[in-house]
């Protein structure tokens, strides 16, 4: 019984297809235990800047295709719910929720990961302020935090309000760090090191302003 | 997640005869739908993916409001000046909603669309009619600290989660669809999501396919716009209860009182008595407590969301002494 | 080295401005902000690991009938469905963990099968065809419904109960009566990596990447349970995302990926979800809480009373000590704690960070607070006026104590001056504002852990333990000490963690981690020392190592030209000896918050919190403080949001399993929260005068923040979490 290699059935672009369990030509075999099949998708993904073909159960998550299809482990898997932000990735510049889309709906479209965020060896501001606030602890989150304080940065710069913007008409609320508290809590962080990570994210904030 | 076909249709008209097939259903942020379909409480056999539609824009109407394209993402409309300077009730309440994270992928149709946060729901194991009919309600004399305090049945006591319906429902907002016939139609948000009732697998009025494509707001309402919402966190939690209020004096007086809540009921809540009795009034304590009497009439509590009842009184006081300077 | 006297003078204190205690960045930190820490399912593994998903009991209690497992084997890609019918036969005593080993149902939640399939979509998919028929048995499944069942627990990590004195016969007489009972829910460790395991079996070895505490113990664990020879049994974890004692023991995805790994020949790879966790894997026991203090009129106890009821699975013996901290804390002539354990058909209560002392003195140090607003005396100077000099129960000398001195330096950073002794008397807008205080302690423990340093020919050290860095910081205290003691920067320093096939280290759990281990590392690096100082012809005492050399007088020799070409390894070990008999060993500290409750709605928003600690010797600056303000915001949950809530109509069913619904604290809930360590060394401990820091941050910052909404709004709500429901009902009729 051959249970080494996942099943890989190219069923053609992305563009229109119909995908599901078998029947599909190649579940013939399907009366032997583990080789059923369920039919694929291709999908183009772009991440951090490379293109990446991948053939893949349409059910598959954007984290998990990062985590278990292209080993772009950083982006952690922490409630696969949404709740907890540490899968947390930039698509086309703005953060969301890696476990809480499908790869399927990011076709052609760019991701940027932590893996993604350091120019070389040079770190992204924000990476090198989370190490010098000591801005985590046992790391699982870290990533997520990372990649949300980018997204937020990139907000703020574009004029996006929060819950606690006092004028909502302003156009440019200022990043207060009560402001940044309220946009970051999309991630959390059990260890608790939030007030480093704020220092982290004000003092990068510093570095780009 | 059980196994679905996916497919992308060309146009919204395609979408809709899509999502009329017996099974499918429609995917846009997919923030909610597959939370559920990871637990199984959601099984699509075909995934419509309308993500690729033009229906993401913000456009003035003639009347001088605001259509909102169904997949226009929750941040964006916060982040639109116009909505900000114009409505500001609704961006708030947006704002409050989930996370950043979440409201960027998040749409206006699926907002409206979210299922109930009610534990029994999401738990395949557990009896709940909006998810099996007919195999009871577990919120019933179980935990039920979210639940829903007006408007329940026997059959169901969950709350509609979205902080944004419920600004949409003090702004008298219409939804507007489109059918697998091709027929357009459009939803006064009164109107738009149900009671529980006997069936409370039916949330909304939308028929079979019939796609969401746009959320047209009326024109602005002048007065101050206000969204308080209560809960157990600072931030990233659902309502207890949160109230949307869009308040307007002259003289000393409530020249005209808007007020919807969330956390209570299985809609946003309104109740235009309770309206009436601000209406013309000078602020006081009294006028607010008799306009609590009217939005909590027949409210029941449930045992672990008891505390609903004076915790919605206290917080109308709050947000009309706000409101009113008073 | 055992520790059976005081240390007396070290290198670490000799030397000048040495690298031990500074603010050193985590030397894992890079790794950590670019995503490259590997982390136990992210090991990448050839072949491609299989992927296994646990499928749980949906009944509180009973046994299975039948298992039908034709549509899950059927699935697409599913490859093996694991039930207790083909599972293999596993240890069934005590220190064992079988799992999928019989029929019974001790428990919800309880793993009955694992699905087996070439992809995780698959291996989901496949476990929700998987159908359980059971046979539905009665069960005790509530804390308050199994009171009357409750008994003297067996000791265990501590002893069930104490008396000095004639408890009760003073209390009743004591001219100033306390008798309250306080109450707290069950909780979870939410730590942010779920539980994970990438099993590999090579022949008859196993290793198993795994996210775990403890690894030696864990390795233990694993071979009785599967009945293997301890020598072939691997575990390795380099990086854990966090643990709080959730990671302690060995749990259900590491048994069940190795068995499954062994059946198939395929490595295979387990991660419990989130929502899998709360009833697979274990919890903070709720606990009721009765506390009697009885004083004289000026505030002086006379009488100290703590009943602390606890529950766990009926099977198991460990309970929460709630009421240990009570036997060290404040003087007092009479004195009476038990621990006592409520059996249940629950699943399994253990340690979770600060097990006793966590929940133990929300309440004794809230019933403190309502002690001092009895007697109208400050909070401070109550605590003061009990301050012992000895263990009031063991009569026998603290280690080191600076507790008041915590107090005092609190309150003048604080500003505690500012305190209005009535509550309710500040008020801004709609928010009624106020500040707390309590105190701090946590015991303190030296576990045996050994160390192997070794130095080759091109000066750089090589650590290697089996030690675990669960964001505690090991790699960095650990980096730094070797550093100091061989003279060599930190970047010549590799330290290797995290594997079995290191020599046993203490792990991670009960803050005895960087003490016992770095004091491993310390006799190590000792040793090396004086092979160095023997080869150089130095004496070893005077020798100063720096800069990569031992120097002395005038003379500098590099230590890389001391090892041959082969290098010079040796080992290092501390065992504890009588030092804990001897004196009584504890971390201290004193919490302060301020609050602010929202007088239309009870919701309370935290302003401040600062917490002033003394734990001997500080290793790192920065991560102890980073340690101390999460154990801090830890308490924080615990005070105003943490429950784990159950639903007894299903049995032990915990309604809010997942992290939407069991809320722990985020961005928003922690403005500014500070600590700071008052310099303490503490001779009598270990070899590194330190004592431990992970868990002393939680220890009396919930009750801190209990007792500033109590000092803001005049709520003294004494059933945890205080949530806004709680405290509105508690709040006068709005304006």
């Amino acid at each position: 019984m051959p249970v080494g290699r996942r099943a890989v059935l190219g069923t053609g672009t992305a563009a229109v297809f119909i995908a599901g369990v078998a029947p599909g030509p190649d579940a013939a075999a399907g009366e032997t235990r583990g080789e059923a099949t369920v039919a694929t998708v291709t999908v183009e993904l772009h991440v951090n800047g490379a293109s990446h073909r991948l053939t893949l159960d349409p059910r598959t998550t954007l984290l998990d295709a990062l985590r278990e299809h292209l080993a772009l482990t950083g982006s952690k898997k922490g409630c696969d719910h949404g709740q907890c932000g540490a899968c947390t990735v930039l698509l086309d510049g703005r953060r969301i929720n890696a476990c809480l889309t499908l790869a399927v709906l990011h076709d052609g479209q760019p991701v940027t990961t932590i893996e993604g965020l350091a120019d070389g060896e040079t770190l992204h501001p924000l990476q090198a302020a989370f190490i010098e606030h000591d801005g985590f602890q046992c790391g699982y989150c870290t990533s997520g935090q990372i990649c949300s304080a980018a997204g937020m940065l990139e907000e703020s710069r574009a004029g996006m309000p929060s819950f606690v913007t006092a004028d909502l008409a302003e156009p440019q609320p200022p990043l207060t760090d009560d402001e940044i508290r309220e946009r970051m809590s999309g991630n959390i962080c059990r260890c608790a090191a939030y007030p480093n990570i704020v220092a982290a994210i004000r003092k990068a904030a510093e570095i780009r302003a | 997640m059980k196994p679905f076909a996916f497919e992308r249709p060309a146009s919204v008209m395609d979408a809709a005869i899509a999502a009329a097939v017996p099974g499918a259903s429609i995917i846009a942020g997919g923030t909610n739908l597959l939370d559920l379909m990871k637990l199984q409480v959601e099984t699509p056999s075909r995934l419509i993916d309308i993500n690729r539609l033009a229906l993401d824009r913000i456009e003035p109407t003639p009347e001088g409001g605001l259509r909102i394209g169904t997949l226009v993402r929750n941040s964006d409309i916060a982040a639109d000046i116009r909505v900000r300077q114009h409505y500001g009730v609704l961006s708030r309440a947006l704002l409050a909603g989930a996370s950043a994270q979440v409201r960027n992928k998040a749409t206006t149709g699926g907002n409206l669309l979210q299922r109930t946060r009610c534990y029994y729901f999401y738990d395949i194991s557990k009896p709940c009619n909006k998810r099996r009919p007919g195999s009871g309600c577990a919120a019933i004399g179980g935990f039920n600290r979210i639940h829903a305090i007006l408007g329940t049945s026997q059959s169901c006591i969950a709350t509609h989660p979205s902080d944004m319906a419920v600004a949409m429902r003090v702004l008298d907002a219409v939804v507007e669809t489109i059918k697998p016939d091709g027929s357009k139609r459009a939803i006064a948000i009164a109107g738009f999501h149900r009671l529980p009732g006997s069936t409370p697998q039916v949330e909304t009025v939308l028929e079979r396919g019939e796609t969401i494509i746009a959320v047209r707001l009326p024109p602005p309402l002048p007065g101050v716009h206000i969204y308080r919402k209560v809960r157990d966190r600072a931030s990233f939690a659902f309502a207890l209860v949160s109230v949307a209020a869009v308040i307007q004096m002259a003289g000393g007086r409530i020249q005209s009182a808007r007020l919807a809540f969330g956390g209570l009921a299985h809609k946003p809540w309104r109740v235009p008595a309770a309206e009436q009795t601000l209406e013309g009034e000078a602020p006081s304590p009294a006028v607010f407590q008799a306009a609590a009497d009217a939005v909590l009439a027949g409210a029941k509590g449930f045992g672990s969301n008891d505390f609903k009842i004076p915790l919605t009184r206290r917080t109308l006081h709050a947000v009309m002494a706000q409101a009113t300077h008073s | 080295m055992e520790m059976n006297s005081p240390i007396g003078t070290t290198p670490l204190d000799r030397a000048r401005d040495g690298i031990v205690g500074k603010p050193l960045d985590r030397v894992d930190g890079r790794l950590k902000v670019t995503g490259g820490a590997k982390y136990a399912y992210e090991v990448a593994q050839a072949p491609e690991a299989l992927y296994g998903y646990v499928v749980q009991a949906t009944i509180g209690k009973g046994r299975i009938t039948a298992i039908d497992k034709t549509a899950a084997e059927a699935a697409p890609g599913v490859v093996l469905v694991l039930t207790h019918e083909n599972a293999p036969e596993q240890a069934r005593n005590r220190r064992a963990h079988p799992v999928l080993n019989s029929p019974d149902i001790a428990y919800y939640g309880q793993p009955v099968a694992l699905v087996v399939a070439r992809s995780f979509e698959e291996a989901r998919a496949g476990a929700y065809l998987v159908r359980v028929s059971y046979e539905e048995a009665s069960g005790s499944y509530t804390l308050k419904g199994g009171l009357g069942q409750a008994r003297v627990p067996s000791a265990g990590y501590s002893s069930p109960e104490s008396a000095v004195g004639d408890f009760a016969g003073v209390f009743p007489k004591a001219p100033v009566k306390l008798d309250v009972t306080y109450t707290t829910p069950l909780e979870t460790h939410a730590m942010m990596e779920p539980h994970a395991t990438l099993a590999v079996w090579d022949g008859d070895s196993l290793t198993l990447h795994t996210s775990n505490q403890m690894l030696d113990q864990g390795r233990a664990a694993v071979a009785r349970t599967l009945r293997m020879p301890v020598g072939k049994v691997r575990l390795i974890s380099r990086f854990i995302g966090g643990g709080f004692g959730a990671k302690l023991s060995v749990q259900a995805d590491a048994i069940l990926a190795a068995i499954a790994a062994r059946h198939l020949h395929h490595p295979v790879k387990v991660a419990l979800t989130r929502e899998q966790i709360f009833n697979v894997t274990t919890h903070r026991s709720d606990t009721i809480q009765r506390l009697r203090l009885g004083t004289d009129e000026t505030g002086r106890i006379l009488a100290i009373g703590h009943d602390a009821y606890s529950g766990n699975l009926r099977t198991e013996s460990q309970f929460e000590a709630a009421a240990d901290q009570t036997r060290t804390l404040y003087a007092g002539a009479n004195r009476l704690t038990r621990n006592r354990l409520v059996p249940l058909d629950a699943p399994i209560a253990s340690a979770m960070r600060a097990p006793g002392e966590a929940v133990g003195l929300l309440a004794l140090e809230c019933a403190m607070d309502e002690l001092a607003y009895r007697l109208d005396i400050d909070p401070i100077e109550l605590r003061i006026r009990n301050e012992p000099a000895e263990d009031p129960e063991k009569h026998i000398p603290f280690s080191s104590r600076h507790l008041v001195e915590c107090y005092r330096a609190g309150a003048e950073r604080f500003g505690w001056n500012k305190r209005q002794p009535r509550p309710g008397q500040v008020r801004q807008d709609q928010w009624l504002i106020g500040i707390g205080m309590a105190a701090a302690t946590r015991g303190n423990v030296l576990v045996p852990s050994s160390a192997s340093v070794r130095m080759g020919p091109d000066g750089i050290a090589i650590v290697k333990m089996a030690m675990t860095d669960i964001g505690t910081g090991s790699y960095t205290i650990l980096t730094q000490i070797a550093s100091e003691l061989l003279g060599v920067p930190p970047d010549r320093v590799r330290m290797e963690l995290g594997d079995t096939a290191y020599p046993e280290a203490a792990g991670s759990g009960g803050s005895f981690g960087a003490a016992s281990s770095g004091s491993a590392l310390y006799v190590a690096c000792e040793r090396l020392r004086a092979v160095f100082a023997d080869r150089a012809g130095l004496d070893t005492d005077k020798a100063e190592f720096r800069d990569g050399m031992i120097v002395l007088g005038g003379k500098a020799v590099v230590l890389a030209s001391l090892v041959g070409a082969s290098g010079i390894e040796v080992r290092g070990e501390i065992r504890p000896g009588d030092m804990s008999r001897k004196y009584s060993q504890q971390s201290y500290g004193a919490q302060f918050a301020e609050v602010a409750v929202d007088g239309d709605t009870g919701e309370v928003r935290l302003r401040r919190m600062l917490g002033v600690f003394t734990a001997g010797r500080i290793l790192n600056e920065k991560t102890a403080r980073s340690q101390a303000i999460g154990g801090m915001v830890f308490g924080v949950g615990a005070a105003l949001e943490e429950a784990v809530v159950l639903d007894p109509r299903f049995g032990a069913y915990y309604v809010n399993h997942n992290l939407a619904d069991y809320l722990v604290p985020v961005h928003a809930d922690l403005p500014h929260v500070d600590a700071v360590f008052l310099p303490e060394l503490d001779d009598r401990t270990n070899p590194l005068k330190a004592k431990g820091v992970g868990e002393l941050g939680i220890c009396g910052a919930g009750a801190a923040v209990a007792n500033a909404i109590y000092n803001a709004c005049g709520a003294r709500i004494r059933d945890f979490p205080i949530t806004l429901d709680k405290v509105m009902s508690a709040l006068p009729a709005q304006a």
